[in-house]
Order: structure tokens, then C-alpha cells, then sequence
């Protein structure tokens, strides 16, 4: 690994104050205002839930899928510690700032969806906390998990503020950190999954199988993958720098790698079951199967070729489209395939749709913020676009 | 290319060790719940319902709920379309064309009570996190605690009957749902709806009471008379009368679905059109908890899987890299 060198991560600087990061802001404050609202007049008064669909995008965006973006820091950090691929180094501060970011607001997301939030501590309190429910299970990991990850990403502040002496008591545990780092997720990821076993028959045959967490926690390591993908490229064309192809071309062959093995078990399971036969009734739950499906083996035909790979667009186009499969087998398990009675139905609400925008901003932004003021992003040879601006 | 295979070949260990963890029927694995000796419960017969919905009201009383904003516009009374956060229990009707015939799957009508059918094995129990909803271990009822309840509505969601709601009109909501009146159990009174039932169409007593009297209606030659009782079925608190025996479908819905439940109901127009869907004989708190407890019982899978991560972090972390991220050779950078 110490055979790899590379540039040290350093900060983008420029402005903060930009189109970018204006728009964010109002998308955050809109969001809070909403808030506002919900806290005053209860959950009704801003989202479309309801007993039938008790779970909304809150959940199943701003956590299930949230959280499965950021799955790009634990994937690459697996990638460079645990199998030693060092060439990748330069992509894992990047990726836990954007998995830090993801999973704190998770977290935070959790608190406004809590119908008695006040309350929230319970879940890790003994004498309330109930191990047989797989969410005690999701709720210790990730939150032991944001702990774990802000301690990873220590080493960056304190490099920014010179705090030598904590720099390297972290240091020091590091390899402990890393290596919680990549059990929790892949515990609270694949559980995830498991949170809808309990629905029984409920649950689409379609997506109803104790394979969930198998299937889930496959696909949202190859969809941290993709993560990356996706955020360097934007991260190049935000800031004008040069794309690390020689990183990102083999990273997207180890992304097709991982959608192989998730596609042999999604598809064996399916089966082995039988349940491949619902997937040609003429239903939504088929159709939206099928969807999901295809957005899962496109980026066989976008990366397939080592040309294809050495193409930026297509990276960009190959991770985006795993990040919309992601989407859609979460959306589909938990609302599409979710069916409680006859007479539900759920469509989010405008102001709903409006805070889940504003968590996705506040990611943004923080983003931003951090990448222009903090060691995160491998230094550039030249002078960054943006200070010369 | 080797260290490729050796990741190819790590990923798919990790990935079928999951794949077959999950899947394969483990020693951890747990049967359905079994069922109290003393479990106490409810039994509804369709066919001796008529309609009057006395216990609705009577069940608004006993359990201090307001009027339901699920209500018809038009209606000058409290007349609930379905169980709320606010209303714990309803009687449906089934309609079919005219309507005019009890208890005919064509042309007839049936009426069908919904309210919580306190499961031996309740997914409620097994979904929530934070012991809000409670299996009483002697007489069997889920009970629910808003006091413990953090308001996530896993419970909601998990439940196969739709029972327990949540109030999303106050922004202190909480889940409601029957409880079979277990407030007032102290003062020797028992579940509210089937005190005030005039035709004991819901009867109310301890479970293998209940199931032996379901099984002795089953057995009833339709036409010949019979004596139904009212009330409380164990105690015989209340008068019982005669009457003829209905063309039952010949189901106990509830002995054995999602492993039973403590309620359970007797119909002479089928289940389904009764908005009873057929459910598997294993319950689903049983599948998911044996799913958690094959991956996490005594923590043993997590802390092997973090020794090994570890133990290759070490390894594979080189000396002067080890805050995650930091640059491997240091002297060429800083600021």
C-alpha cells in the first residue's frame, strides 16, 4: 500500500456564496418551515400518510435510500483496508464526508418522522429497548455507526486545526474504527432489508423473501460504488477539476463485479421461489419489478467494455443509473410491493417532497463547505479554478 | 491480478455467507408463540350480529375516545367507517346486490366486527422497538404503552389485520387500538363489547372456552335449535337463549392464522368477502425473529466478522497511514 503515492487531500477553497450553494439554502429553509408545521399540527398536517401507508418518503428516502447512499464511504473504505487496495486511498475522505453527511441526517431525519420523538431514546435504553425488533437492530448499528464515522473523519479537522496530538491518538485506533466501520453498515444495510420480513403477506412475493437482507446489503455496497462514481464526476465538473479516471475506471469494473453477484442472488432467489412467475401479471408490482430490473443490468451495457469505462460520461451515467435501481428496489419493497387492504393509497404530499429536497440540500451544501475549507479532495497540480474566479 | 481474484473471491465468500445465514432454517430458529393456558379472548359470530352496533358505543365509553373525525359528513351522530387511533372497534357489513337476505353470499348482507385480534405470535410485539406494545404472558393480551411509544408506526405497518393506527392529526399522536379492556378487569368487568352484546354474537372468556364453543357451533346440523350464550362464556354472567343454527362456512377464522389469535370469528358467507384474507399457519414475527436471532444471536456472527475486519484493517493499514484518509507519505503535503 505505502507502494502508492498520492496527492495529499487538500482544500478546494473559493467562495461559499455561489448559485449552488444559494438555491440549497433556500431549499433548506422552505424545509424548515414545513417543519415548523409538522411539529405544530402533527404528521397529517404536512405528509400524505396514513394507517394504510404509515411510512412515506421520509423513511424510505431520507433513511432506507439516504443511508444507502451513503454506503460510498464504508465501500471504499472496504476496498482500500480490508482488501488492501491501496491505489483507491485518494477516493475514501471524499466518500466518508458524503457518507458522514448522509447518515447523520438519516439520523436526524429519523426525529421529525418519530409521531412521539420526544421519546426517541428509548430505543437504546434497557428496559425499553426490544432486541427482537429488527429496528432496535437498524437504530443501534447506525447510530453506533455516525459515532464511529465522525471519529474516522476526525483526522481531517484536526489536521485543519493542527490538534497534532489527537490526530494521532486517532491514528492510533484507526484500524478499530475501520474496521466497526465496515461491520455496522453491513449489519444496519442488510437489515434494512430485513425490516420487512414481519410484513408477511403483505409484501409482494416479488420482494417478500428471507433473502432481504442478503439483497439488500449487496446492493447498497455496489450502489456506494456507485455513489462515488456519481460525486466525482459531479465533484470535477463543480469545481473544474480533472477527474481521477485512473481510479474511477477500475473502481466501476469492482462496481460490475459486486451488481454481478447482487444480480445472481436477487434473480436466483426469485427462482428458487417461484416468484418469478408474479413478475408476468399484468400488475404495477410486475411493471415496477421489470423497471427495476433493467435500471439494475444497465450498467452492464453502459460499462460493459474496458472503452466504455475509460469514458467519463459513461461513469457518470453507469453510477447514476445503479443509484436509480437503488431507488426503485427500495421505493418498490417498501411502498410499491406494500400492500395493506384494499382502499389505501399514498402518493407523498408537495410540502413532504419539499423536506426530503431539503435534506438532500443540506448534504449539498455541507458538501461545499467542507470540500473549499477542509483537506478532503486530493490536491490539484494547478491553482483551483475556483480561487483564481 | 491475483489481489483482484483474492477481492472477487472475498466478496463472494462474504456475499453467500450472508445469502446462506439468511436462508438456511438455523439452530436459533423459533416456531410460532404458544398460547397461555389462561389467555382470555374474544369469539364473534357473524351470523348472530344484527348490526346494532352497541358496541361500538359501548367500547367509545369504556376506553374515554372522542368522537372520530372518520365519520359520514352528513351523519348527526358518531358513526365511524373504520378503526381510527380514536374508534377501536367497528361493525362492517358485507353487501351484495339487494341485500336483503342475513347472511347470504348472493343477494345478502353479513355484518363482520373489526378490532384487535390479540395474535399469540403479534407481529406488533415483534416490530417494535421500544416495548410499547406488550404481550400480557398470562392472559395474552397486546397491550400498548404511549408513554414507552416512540411514534414510528413499525406496529402499524407490520399488523396483518390493519389494527393498530396512529393519529396524525395531533402533533402528540399516538397509536390506539383495543385492549381488550383490560383497564377495567379489576373492577371485574371484561371486554366492553361483549358485556353490552344483546345476541352474544360477541362472546367473551378464556380462549380454549371460546374454541371449544366454536368447534361445538361447527358441529351443528343447520335448521335444529341451540343455546347460545351471551357475555361471559367462562363465568356465565348472563342469561343465555335459544335459536336456530345458521349454515356456518365451516373455518374458525383466527385458530390457526398467523399462528392463532385470541380472537376469533364465525361466518356463514366466506371469509374473504368478509375482508378476512387467508393467511399462512406460521406467523411472521416467528420468520423475522428467527432471521435476527440466526445473524445476531449472542453477537457471535457481528464479533467475527469485526475480528476479521480488524484484523485486516492492521494489517493493511500501513504505520504512517492511519487516519483514514490521510495522505501516505506526509513530507510532500501539508498546506
Amino acid at each position: 500500500m505505502s507502494a502508492h503515492v498520492h496527492a495529499a487531500p487538500a482544500p478546494v477553497g473559493g467562495r461559499l456564496l455561489n448559485a449552488v450553494s444559494f438555491v440549497c439554502a433556500v431549499l433548506i429553509l422552505s424545509a424548515f418551515a414545513i417543519l415548523a408545521l409538522r411539529f405544530w399540527g402533527g404528521l397529517g398536517a404536512v405528509t400524505n400518510l396514513n394507517d394504510g401507508y404509515p411510512w412515506g418518503i421520509w423513511v424510505v428516502g431520507d433513511v432506507v435510500i439516504g443511508s444507502a447512499f451513503a454506503c460510498g464511504g464504508f465501500s471504499v473504505a472496504m476496498l482500500v483496508y480490508i482488501f488492501n487496495k491501496g491505489e483507491y486511498h485518494p477516493l475514501v475522505r471524499p466518500a466518508l464526508l458524503a457518507s458522514l453527511f448522509g447518515y447523520s441526517l438519516a439520523g436526524a431525519g429519523v426525529i421529525f418522522d418519530l409521531g412521539r420523538y420526544w421519546n426517541f431514546w428509548h430505543i437504546l435504553w434497557p428496559g425499553y429497548a426490544s432486541p427482537n425488533s429488527v429496528m432496535f437492530e437498524v437504530a443501534a448499528c447506525i447510530s453506533l455507526y455516525i459515532l464511529v464515522m465522525w471519529l474516522e473523519f476526525s483526522p481531517t479537522f484536526f489536521e485543519k486545526f493542527g490538534w497534532t496530538n489527537a490526530q494521532r491518538k486517532v491514528g492510533r485506533a484507526m484500524f478499530f474504527l475501520v474496521g466497526l466501520g465496515t461491520v455496522l453498515p453491513m449489519m444496519h444495510q442488510s437489515s434494512l432489508g430485513s425490516m420487512l420480513i414481519v410484513f408477511g403477506t403483505q409484501l409482494h412475493p416479488l420482494w417478500q423473501t428471507m433473502a432481504l437482507p442478503a439483497i439488500y446489503l449487496i446492493s447498497a455496497i455496489t450502489i456506494g460504488y456507485a455513489v462515488v462514481l456519481f460525486e466525482s464526476c459531479v465533484a470535477a465538473a463543480g469545481y473544474r477539476r480533472s477527474i481521477e479516471m485512473h481510479l474511477l475506471t477500475p473502481l466501476s469494473k469492482v462496481m460490475l463485479g459486486m451488481l454481478g453477484l447482487y444480480l445472481a442472488i436477487r434473480f436466483g432467489d426469485l427462482i428458487v421461489r417461484g416468484a418469478i412467475a408474479t413478475a408476468f401479471e399484468p400488475t404495477l408490482q410486475a411493471f415496477m419489478f421489470w423497471l427495476e430490473s433493467i435500471a439494475f443490468v444497465l450498467p452492464f451495457w453502459i460499462l460493459g467494455s474496458p472503452a466504455k469505462r475509460a469514458n467519463p460520461a459513461n461513469l457518470f451515467v453507469g453510477g447514476a443509473v445503479l443509484m436509480i435501481a437503488g431507488i426503485l428496489l427500495r421505493v418498490n419493497s417498501y411502498l410499491i410491493g406494500y400492500q395493506t387492504g384494499d382502499g389505501w393509497s399514498y402518493f407523498p404530499s408537495i410540502p413532504e417532497m419539499m423536506v426530503t429536497f431539503g435534506m438532500f440540500a443540506i448534504e449539498v451544501l455541507a458538501y461545499i463547505v467542507i470540500t473549499r475549507r477542509f483537506p478532503v479532495l486530493p490536491r490539484e497540480d494547478h491553482a483551483p479554478a475556483g480561487q483564481a474566479a | 491480478m491475483s489481489s483482484r481474484r483474492d477481492f472477487l473471491r472475498c466478496a463472494l465468500a462474504g456475499g453467500a455467507a450472508v445469502a446462506g445465514a439468511a436462508a438456511s432454517p438455523a439452530a436459533q430458529a423459533r416456531g410460532n408463540a404458544e398460547i397461555s393456558p389462561d389467555a382470555v379472548g374474544l369469539l364473534f359470530d357473524s351470523t348472530l350480529c344484527i348490526g346494532c352496533k352497541a358496541c361500538v358505543a359501548a367500547c367509545k365509553t369504556a376506553n374515554n375516545l372522542p368522537v372520530d373525525i372518520n365519520t359520514t359528513p352528513d351523519s348527526p351522530w358518531d358513526v365511524p367507517l373504520d378503526t381510527t387511533a380514536r374508534t377501536f372497534n367497528v361493525i362492517k357489513v358485507y353487501r351484495d346486490g339487494k341485500a336483503t337476505l342475513k347472511d347470504a353470499e348472493q343477494g345478502g348482507y353479513a355484518f363482520m366486527k373489526s378490532s384487535c385480534l390479540h395474535c399469540v405470535d403479534p407481529s406488533c410485539v415483534s416490530a417494535c422497538p421500544v416495548s410499547a406494545m406488550l404481550k400480557d404472558p398470562v392472559t395474552g393480551i397486546v397491550s400498548y404503552d404511549k408513554d414507552a411509544c416512540i411514534g414510528c408506526r413499525y406496529c402499524v405497518a407490520a399488523c396483518p389485520f390493519g389494527i393498530p393506527k396512529y393519529d396524525y392529526d395531533s402533533p402528540t399522536g399516538a397509536i390506539g387500538k383495543c385492549e381488550l379492556c383490560r383497564h377495567r378487569m379489576q373492577d371485574g368487568h371484561y371486554a366492553a363489547c361483549a358485556e353490552v352484546c344483546p345476541t352474544g354474537a360477541t362472546l367473551y372468556g378464556k380462549v380454549s372456552d371460546l374454541r371449544a364453543e366454536a368447534q361445538r357451533r361447527l358441529a351443528l346440523k343447520a335448521g335444529d335449535t341451540t343455546i347460545f350464550p351471551r357475555g361471559n362464556l367462562t363465568t356465565g354472567d348472563q342469561p343465555s337463549w335459544e335459536g336456530v343454527v345458521p349454515a356456518y362456512v365451516q373455518h374458525v377464522y383466527g385458530e390457526k392464522e398467523v399462528g392463532g389469535t385470541q380472537m376469533m370469528k364465525l361466518a356463514a358467507v366466506p371469509f374473504d368477502k368478509l375482508g378476512h384474507k387467508p393467511l399462512p399457519e406460521r406467523s411472521f414475527s416467528s420468520r423475522s425473529e428467527t432471521l435476527q436471532h440466526t445473524l445476531y444471536g449472542g453477537l457471535a456472527l457481528p464479533v467475527v466478522a469485526l475480528g476479521v475486519m480488524t484484523f485486516l484493517a492492521k494489517r493493511n493499514m500501513p504505520k504512517d497511514d492511519e487516519s483514514a484518509g490521510q495522505h501516505s507519505d506526509k513530507r510532500e503535503g501539508g498546506q
